[in-house]
């Protein structure tokens, strides 16, 4: 991949490449300990994916392609910085500490969200394309009137950014110099739309415009995209304003389960991405570099396959949540319209053991 | 068991495309059972059970209802070890099957759009006769073990094929589950008279061999049904479609010509006899398919399409070709990838297991997109000539026909040689006849010498 405005420190091959603004800072420790984050989120993707062809969920997002991405903004982040995710970000859920069956319930439509936000740092996913960038600019604008040394992380997708809400963001955040980073993972689809199709200049040189730093990075470098995000944050976190990073990488699966790719893309392209692959690159440079052994490895694997296992056996052991509470986390004060609803439920004598 | 869940958001059926597993295989969990075609997508559904196939439930084309039973098995279950249970992954649940009458497990249902248990129903149809599930299926099982309903329990589509019979349902006694009519039980209430309803007084008689038609095999002329409806889909659907689209997209043009294939079949006798290929299947299928990469490669706008959304004409340098198959479940048109890098023995090679796949069904919908340039081989068929029409998204079609013994006109003297007859279609929006004459003309001479155009380039 040879591209003069794109940030990369570890090459598909795995060999280290410099940049005159950016050196990767971590020790081989850190860097297996992403290896290990990449390894564990494919396994517990592909297992979800498994379970929604199972009839276990209603859908899955999957994210495979796209581990480096999410595995080196999500570590970049500081514990009390907040992100605002799609519904693809079970990499930075990952990293923000939330259990993998978590991540799984709102799929299985037993939840409106999964987890508390304050507790982990990160939003429940929302589904509305960019609609969470807003959030993330009005979170962002509120801890800066807190005086809070935090940043906000917002994240989204190629198809996003051609969403009002989403260049809206990009005026607030500008306007305010508020302390956010937007995240952008241009996996070169929006469903079926090609990345092309959205972008007449590079995405990340749209930021320019809005007035503030764009960047364009690696996105399957796990390394490059650790530094870039991190730096983003700290720049953030004093008071610099935005920045607006573009990751670029791919998606080598379906957009959801609903989706089949083979219908609008081709083979020789996924075969090119194939080999630019996240993963591949850090076992190569780490084999190499550190002579990290292969039982090393062996033992990763073993441990995603054990997680995939209890991911399995906890997703199967959900029971049904009962159809009324959906009213419940609507709005925050009774409503009357949502109040309605729930009393026709109720009449109509709706109960969890009601076919749905 | 398990149940075919809804995979893409509401859906409530799926076709069964490719089963990757048969009975009395061992399977591990998560490892591919079958390829299902959804409204949306084809997808691969993964084993949800570590343990043995014990029945499946569906042949391919079968079109099953969201949450019929799919897959049965014979689970591992480390507390009780027996062939006998049927349980789930997390051994929460054990079903005993028995027979027709199937246990479902709530929790086996598709979450968000799941149902209760359909103890009792009709658990798998085809879409051509298909059964309408019941909204109440404990009413449902009900009235069959107490009293008859009023009008006979059978399905619309029975309904209709025993009124063209003139079949009275009332006289007719239902073997299916719960006592529903059959098809069947129809046909058994027939006596051979009335076979035909619409014979009238002077019978019409026909031959009495099955034939096969879209993809499936359709009844005699002397036993078959006055008029048959056969639902458009699978193979049959992906033919349809694909034809009209072309047919009103791309304005055709034909050019064809007759030409003398005498070395290539002398070469293709030679070739034959010497070691490197004892183990090839050599046809002059293989050199036309060289012929037409060759044609490609000295007039590359052949192989190319016109992209109606961008107005753009797409010129491209590697050529899928395709080869319109005839395989039992119809005409599909699988392609070789980077045809034009192949060399006689690849050609024939990718050509034989194109043809074996197409033939057993395991071609992929991979290998069915992309294609460039096609070949349809209509001589087999004993016929000289056709006028194709284009595969979508692409400039040109090579139709050959039989190669048979004519006489020619050589120095002026009348002989026998192999003759053939070629035509091209093509994508006149694009490709002129002038270009599309060149390049059948390249094809021809080809075929004309084939040692020579092979070994000058």
């Amino acid at each position: 991949m040879i591209d003069e405005e794109l940030v990369q420190l570890l090459t598909p091959e795995g060999e280290r490449v410099s940049h005159p603004d950016y050196t990767s800072t971590l020790n081989s420790e850190e860097i297996f300990a992403l290896y290990r984050d990449m390894v564990i989120i494919r396994r517990l993707c592909n297992e979800a994916t498994s379970l929604q062809r199972q009839g276990q969920l209603a859908l899955w997002a999957p994210l495979q392609g796209q581990e480096a991405a999410q595995i080196g903004a999500g570590r970049a982040m500081a514990p009390m910085d907040f992100s605002f995710p799609t519904y693809r970000e079970h990499g930075i859920a990952w990293c923000r500490g939330i259990a993998p069956e978590d991540m799984l319930r709102i799929f299985r439509a037993v939840t409106t969200g999964g987890w508390d936000p304050q507790k982990y740092r990160h939003a429940v996913p929302t589904v509305v394309l960019g609609n969470q960038a807003l959030h993330a600019v009005g979170y962002a604008m509120g801890i800066q009137r807190d005086g809070a040394e935090e940043a906000v992380l917002a994240l989204f997708g190629d198809g996003a950014s051609s969403q009002g809400d989403t260049l809206e963001s990009f005026v607030w955040a500008a306007a305010f110099n508020a302390p956010v980073v937007f995240f952008c993972q241009n996996n070169q689809w929006g469903i079926s739309t090609p990345s092309s199709l959205q972008f007449k200049v590079p995405l990340y040189r749209r930021a320019e415009g809005f007035g503030f730093p764009g960047i364009r990075v690696d996105g399957n470098d796990v390394l490059a995209v650790y530094e870039v995000t991190k730096r983003a944050l700290e720049n953030a976190r004093v008071g610099g304003g935005p920045t607006m990073i573009e990751a670029y990488t791919y998606r080598m699966g379906a957009h959801t389960t609903s989706d089949d790719p083979t219908r609008y893309r081709v083979d020789a392209e996924v075969e090119v991405w194939k080999h630019r692959d996240p993963l591949a690159r850090v076992k190569a440079l780490l084999t190499r570099e550190y002579n990290t052994k292969s039982s090393a490895f062996d033992d990763v694997v073993a441990e995603a396959e054990s997680l995939a296992l209890k991911l399995r056996v906890d997703v199967l052991a959900m029971g049904r949540p009962d159809p009324i509470t959906m009213f419940e986390n609507a709005y925050a004060a009774e409503h009357p319209l949502i109040e309605e609803g729930r009393r026709e439920m109720i009449e109509l004598g709706v109960s969890a053991g009601s076919p749905a | 068991m398990f149940l075919l869940p809804d995979v893409g958001e509401g859906l409530i059926e799926a076709e069964i495309v490719t089963w990757k597993v048969k009975v009395g295989d061992a399977v591990v969990l998560n490892q591919p059972l079958v390829d299902i075609e959804t409204a949306k997508a084809t997808v691969e559904l993964p084993s949800p059970f570590a343990g043995t196939v014990r029945a499946l439930h569906g042949e391919v084309g079968d079109v099953m209802k969201v949450n019929e039973p799919l897959v049965t098995f014979d689970v591992i279950d480390d507390e009780t070890a027996s062939n006998d249970q049927v349980a789930t992954s997390a051994g929460a649940v054990a079903l005993a099957t028995n027979g027709e009458s199937v246990g479902l497990n709530r929790e086996a249902v598709l979450v968000g759009y799941g149902v209760a248990s359909e103890e009792g129903l009709v658990t798998r149809t085809r879409r051509r006769n298909s059964a309408k599930p019941l909204s109440d299926p404990g009413l449902a099982a009900r009235s069959v073990a107490s009293t008859p309903s009023l009008a006979p329990r059978t399905t619309p589509p029975v309904r209709l094929y025993a009124k063209q019979r003139g079949v009275d349902l009332a006289t007719v006694t239902g073997s299916g589950r719960g006592g529903i009519i059959t098809r069947d039980d129809v046909e058994m209430a027939l006596s051979p008279g009335q076979s035909r309803a619409h014979s009238g007084a002077t019978r019409v008689t026909g031959p009495t061999t099955p034939s096969r038609f879209v993809g499936q095999e359709i009844e005699p002329w002397s036993t078959g049904l006055a008029e048959e409806r056969i639902p458009v889909k699978g193979v049959l659907r992906s033919m349809s479609e694909a034809m009209v689209q072309s047919a009103f997209s791309a304005p055709h043009a034909t050019v064809w010509v007759r030409s003398d294939a005498t070395k290539t079949i002398e070469l293709l006798e030679g070739l034959k006899k010497h070691p490197t290929f004892t183990d090839a299947r050599l046809s002059p299928l293989v050199i036309v398919a060289l012929a037409v990469c060759d044609a490609a490669r000295h007039f590359p706008g052949i192989n190319s399409s016109f992209d109606s959304s961008t107005n753009e004409v797409v010129v491209r340098r590697s050529i899928n070709l395709g080869i319109a198959a005839d395989t039992p479940r119809g005409l599909i048109v699988p392609n070789i990838k980077a045809a034009d890098e192949l060399d006689l023995l690849g050609m024939a090679t990718s050509l034989s297991v194109l043809v074996e796949k197409a033939r057993n069904g395991t071609t992929s919908p991979n290998e069915m997109i992309g294609t460039t340039l096609t070949i349809t081989n209509v001589g087999p068929f004993g016929v000289d000539a056709a006028m194709p029409i284009l595969p979508p998204g692409t400039g040109a079609i090579l139709a050959v026909g039989q190669i048979a013994k004519a006489p020619w006109v050589v120095d002026d003297q009348v002989v026998v040689r192999h003759v053939v007859e070629l035509s091209l279609a093509f994508d006149h929006r694009q490709i002129d006849g002038a270009l599309a004459s060149r390049v059948l003309r390249h094809i021809a001479d080809f075929l004309g010498d084939p040692a020579v155009a092979m070994i000058a380039g």
